[in-house]
């Protein structure tokens, strides 16, 4: 393992700053869950980490009165499993923070850390996209928004420009009749990267009968994580029946455009899309709906 | 060896006080508390630091090491290549896990001329730090001339594939060929007319397996410190099966005297066969020879141990076998190519012999090729080869069955070997459980409950192994309070400290907790063979034994002498001694037999008799039609122990190598891309179980006591990972309807065949016709 520099910083100027000096060779630094393991393996070179986790702003958890969160990059996802209000506002968030590591990484691995490690795997990313979140900037030329779904650019690449974090993530307020879920597939229970992933956000009408908004985001079967951006217009107004969960599906095995990797199949990968994302969609349905038609993974009961 | 190793049995008549029960491990504590030291664990003062390198193409040729800059670093102490080791020459001898030439163990220690593999040794450095021997590594030049890679037996074996081992040729049932390829050996064992057989069948079904390499996975990677002194000696810390195996193998290659090396064992953290072969040893002990006699610590990370130590070889497997109309086998036929790696060594003799081992049959033909191809060398894994060939066998039998409308079990107790049988090499079995077996899995609440629950199928199997007696030695002695010191030199893998001294207890008549047993280093005690073959409680457990009765002697000769009686007088009551009216306890005769002389004794042993292990599992399996995952929802394992020694151990053996199975069958393998680059060197991606992944393995031991052992014991270690894969193939089976031809039948693999059936195509892992 190189040597590098470590500096801790407690404001977002001081981190900013010391990013911008460090130029390509400076990373920040959250949880390390990906960071430290990525440089003890040499897959990473740096020569400085800039330590975000004193800065008071990124550990912030803030709920605006007209709904919605404002979460801290740094906040881990320990502390989210753990959260009343943010679990009663946001349940479906739960299926990914609970789900990255175990109880030792959570307790480390913060968001903003999974989403700026930019995997086409991550478990929080099509989560965020479902949940319409935006990413705050900070950076040398200033503070700026991001939608996330536009945030990764590539394989372990985002928008960041060089001294750029993440300083938080809005949530917007979800509507009555919200939904959401985020389910991925592993040969393994634990211990495993998704070999696919699918993440829904529903809206239902007040009769509870069909999708006044659907958004579908999905994990591993890209470069980065992708929104499904046909289903948005495609389901909304359409009854909730199996028909228009099969088209759901269809719609994502479309959009899924995966690789063939140790990991699982170009095949594979492109039918759990559909299979996920109908699976994410029941699960959602039942939680918009306080059913309980589905397992924990989304089969028919 | 004493006369109790007469062919006839052995088995001693008195009641069992100690053998059978389950007290606490010595080891057990300092294992928990994590103060028991491990092969990384050793740190001497002033101790260097060494680092392989290791090539990063799969075959190549090596054109020149420039090693001067590496050597130049400061903090650089000492830098070797292949010509720091002593020419080895084409001699064939007893090295490690097998008999082979010198010239390829040395080969495989550094690679001379070309690299075989990728991740093979090219050079090593050892250095005052960790990070500036990780810097050095990156100092060293080496040129490299690319060379086409053969990644399996069937391209191994192709006509005008690239030759891997300059100036191989076969050695084909005895004769060489005149011809040099990529395929080692061919051995075949046969019986009776094979195509009158296949004539009598009223079924034949002939099919085609292929299984990947998949590696033993111990929690402990490789590791060992070395002291070579100026005038030889040398000192070796080493987590190891066998430290005796350890010394012979240093020996031979760097051409020391066995007196000069001494071999410490640390504790291990498993073995499984694959801490047999040495692969940082000698590096360490040249190292630190170079080096000026300072030590040299080797420690492998996670990502050498899978390129770089043996896993077990992927094959190409055809089973075919007929029955007639009574469910009789008629004629069985296994061919079997085994992927040794880089230098001869598969396991497809031990294969062999496990093939159709549980089934009785007149007309038989097993015949195994031993095939390079540029993988790392294959090395020992828990009853090596047999998980393969049983995959096939018993999916086959399942095939066989079923096409006669016969019960799984039925079919098997029909066709089931007994004492007196043969197995496939023509060898008759003594008396063995395998019936026995069978009949307990039919009488297990598993078995006879109904199967419930959408997308499940339900699967048995079962297995035959070996075993093996080996050599031992051990000593004892007699504390004059009564406790006694019992010294081995068997690594212990699996609580066997606790299953020996429980056989010294036993035979002594004295309690488990009267006997402290340690285990020694090369210069403690004489040869043990590795901890292998599942042989240790069966055979060092028999030096224990006869260690009882030779102190139990002796103390009746010196109590004789006190009490000026003939030693004939004296007999043994509840672990004490009495003559007449003369009575002591075990304590009080101690110390009259101590207090002139002290009282010592040896063993050294080579049992022969070590009796056959068989097994037969069954389990129920869920298959997620959608994404092709298989969940196992319930295992049962029935497995003949002889006599079970600690049965709790017994019961860990059983469930370790179900879990092993389980992960070979659904999920581990070895993942190359085209240049043979492994893709999957990690824990993340070789995916093993974890205990999330299976469910709680249930036990049942049956005891068909070996009449080759005291106490009936056969090796308990191994069979029970031969029938996993060929049960959770029948209940996939059974729950889809398709027939999986390939390991692992991981999820890409299962979903696959789903949709190919849906589409009315066929898709990979299908079973194929021969
Ligand atoms: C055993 C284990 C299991 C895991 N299991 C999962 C899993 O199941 N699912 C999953 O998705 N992931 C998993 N991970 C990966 C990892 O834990 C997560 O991605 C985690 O959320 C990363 O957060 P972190 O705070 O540790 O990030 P770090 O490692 O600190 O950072 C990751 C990257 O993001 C950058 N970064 C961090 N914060 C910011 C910021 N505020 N602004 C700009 N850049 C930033 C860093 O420079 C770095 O490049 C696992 C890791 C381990 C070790």
């Amino acid at each position: 393992m190189q040597a590098f520099d470590y500096l801790p910083a407690v404001s977002v100027d001081e981190a900013v700053a010391a990013l911008a000096a460090g130029g390509a060779g400076a990373r920040a630094l959250g949880g390390g869950t990906d960071l430290i393991a990525q440089i003890k393996e040499g897959r990473r070179s740096v020569a400085r980490i800039v330590d975000l986790k004193r800065i008071p702003a990124l550990a912030e958890i803030k709920f605006p009165p007209e709904g919605g969160a404002w979460i801290g990059a740094a906040v881990t996802c320990r502390t989210l499993n753990q959260h009343v209000e943010f679990k009663r506002r946001f349940p479906g968030m739960h299926d990914s923070t609970h789900l990255i590591g175990g109880v030792q990484i959570q307790g480390r691995a913060t968001i903003g850390g999974n989403l700026c490690n930019a995997s086409p795997a991550a478990d929080g990313i099509p989560n965020l996209i479902a949940h319409r979140v935006r990413v705050h900037v900070a950076g040398p030329a200033g503070a700026r928004v991001v939608p996330v779904e536009a945030f990764c650019v590539g394989p372990g690449r985002t928008v960041l420009a060089t001294g750029e974090l993440v300083v938080a993530f809005e949530f917007p307020a979800s509507p009555v009749r919200f939904g959401a879920a985020y389910l991925r597939f592993t040969p393994r229970n634990e211990m495993d990267i998704a070999v696919a992933g699918a993440a829904a956000a529903v809206e239902l009408d007040d009769a509870g009968q069909n999708f006044k908004s659907v958004r579908l985001a999905l994990g591993a079967v890209g470069p980065t994580p992708l929104l499904v951006e046909s289903a948005g217009p495609r389901l909304a107004g359409q009854p909730v029946n199996d028909a228009s969960l099969e088209l759901a599906g269809s719609l994502a095995r479309a959009v899924a455009k995966p690789i063939t990797d140790m990991r699982g199949t170009i095949e594979q990968r492109q039918h759990l899309a559909g299979v996920l994302t109908v699976r994410a969609l029941r699960l959602a349905l039942d939680r918009a709906r306080g059913t309980r038609t589905v397992d924990a993974l989304g089969r028919p009961l | 060896m004493s006369s109790t190793s007469s062919p006839s049995s052995v088995l001693v008549e008195t009641p069992l006080r100690v053998v059978g029960t389950r007290p606490v491990r010595p080891d057990g504590i300092e294992k928990v508390n994590g103060r028991a030291l491990y092969g990384a664990d050793v740190q001497l003062p002033g101790a260097l630091q060494g680092r392989v390198l290791r090539s990063p193409h799969a075959h190549a040729r090596i054109r020149r090491i420039d090693t001067s800059a590496a050597a130049a670093l400061p903090g650089v102490r000492a830098v070797i290549t292949a010509r720091d080791l002593p020419p080895a020459p084409d001699r064939v001898e007893e090295m490690g896990d097998r008999t082979t030439s010198l010239r390829y163990v040395t080969d495989n220690l550094l690679a001379s001329e070309k690299v075989l593999y990728q991740g093979h040794a090219v050079a090593a450095v050892a250095a005052t730090s960790d990070a500036i021997a990780e810097a050095a590594l990156a100092l060293i030049q080496v040129d490299y001339e690319l060379l086409p890679v053969v990644m399996t037996a069937g391209a191994a074996l192709a006509p005008g594939a690239p030759q891997i081992l300059p100036g191989l040729r076969a050695e084909r049932m005895g004769q060489r060929d005149p011809q040099p390829s990529n395929l080692a050996s061919m051995v075949r064992h046969e019986r009776g007319d094979l195509e009158a057989g296949f004539r009598r069948a009223k079924v034949v079904i002939d099919r085609r397996f292929r299984t990947e390499t998949v590696h033993q996975g111990y929690i402990e990677p490789h590791a060992t410190t070395a002291i070579c002194q100026p005038d030889g000696q040398v000192t070796i810390w080493a987590t190891t099966q066998g430290i005796f195996s350890v010394r012979s193998q240093i020996a031979a290659v760097l051409q020391i005297p066995l007196a000069h090396i001494k071999v410490i064992p640390t504790e291990i953290g498993g073995g499984f066969g694959g801490k047999i072969t040495v692969y940082l040893e000698p590096l360490a002990v040249v190292l630190s020879r170079k080096a000026g006699s300072l030590p040299v610590r080797l420690v492998m990370s996670r990502t050498e141990v899978l390129t770089s130590t043996g896993p077990t070889a992927g094959s190409d497997i055809r089973i075919r076998m007929g029955a007639d109309a009574s469910g009789k086998l008629t004629a069985a036929h296994a061919e079997l190519y085994y992927e040794a790696g880089a230098f001869p060594g598969s396991p497809v003799g031990a294969a062999l012999v496990v093939s159709f081992a549980p089934y009785a049959c007149a007309t038989m033909r097993v015949d195994g090729y031993d095939v390079i191809v540029n993988r790392p060398r294959s090395a020992a894994y828990r009853a090596p080869g047999g998980t393969n060939v049983a995959f096939g066998v018993e999916s086959v039998v399942d095939e066989l069955a079923a096409a006669l409308s016969i019960d799984p079990i039925e079919f098997r107790l029909r066709n089931g070997v007994k004492e007196g049988d043969l197995r496939p090499n023509n060898e008759p079995y003594a008396r063995i459980g395998h019936l026995e077996c069978l009949r307990a899995l039919q009488q297990t609440e598993h078995y006879r409950s109904p199967l419930t629950g959408r997308n499940r199928g339900r699967g048995v199997a079962c297995g035959a192994w070996g075993n093996w007696g080996g050599q031992s030695s051990a000593t004892a002695a007699l504390n004059a309070d009564g406790s006694v010191s019992l010294n081995t030199a068997s690594t212990d893998i699996g609580g066997s400290r606790a299953s020996i001294a429980m056989q010294l207890a036993e035979s002594l008549g004295i309690s488990y907790e009267q006997v402290k047993p340690r285990i020694g280093d090369t210069d403690s005690v004489s040869h043990n063979d590795v901890t292998g073959g599942s042989r240790t409680t069966f055979a060092t457990g028999w030096a224990a034994y006869e260690l009882g009765q030779k102190i139990a002697a002796e103390m009746t000769a010196r109590l004789a002498a006190a009490w000026k009686i003939s030693a004939e007088a004296i007999t043994r009551k509840s672990g004490g001694f009495a003559s007449g009216t003369q009575a002591v306890d075990f304590a009080e005769a101690a110390r009259i037999a101590c207090d002139d002389e002290p009282l010592m004794v040896s063993v050294t042993v080579n049992p022969k008799l070590y009796g056959a292990g068989f097994s037969a599992q069954c389990v129920d399996v869920e298959v997620d039609p959608d994404t092709g995952k298989v969940t196992i929802v319930r295992y049962t394992i029935v497995q003949d122990a002889g006599r079970a020694v600690h049965p709790s151990y017994v019961e860990g053996q059983m469930q370790g190598g179900v879990a092993q199975g389980v992960g070979w069958a659904l999920n581990e393998e070895y993942v190359y891309n085209e240049r043979g680059e492994l893709l999957n060197g990690s824990f993340l991606d070789y995916r093993m179980p974890t205990a999330c992944d299976l469910p709680m393995i249930e036990t049942v031991i049956v005891e068909v006591a070996n009449p080759g052992h005291p106490y009936g014991v056969r090796g308990v270690g191994e069979v029970n990972i031969i029938p996993p894969a060929g049960a959770i193939a029948n209940a996939i089976h059974q729950a889809t309807g398709l027939r999986m031809g390939a390991l692992p039948m991981s999820p890409p693999r299962v979903l696959s065949a789903l949709l190919a059936r849906k589409n009315g195509s066929k898709g990979c892992g299908a079973v194929s016709q021969g």
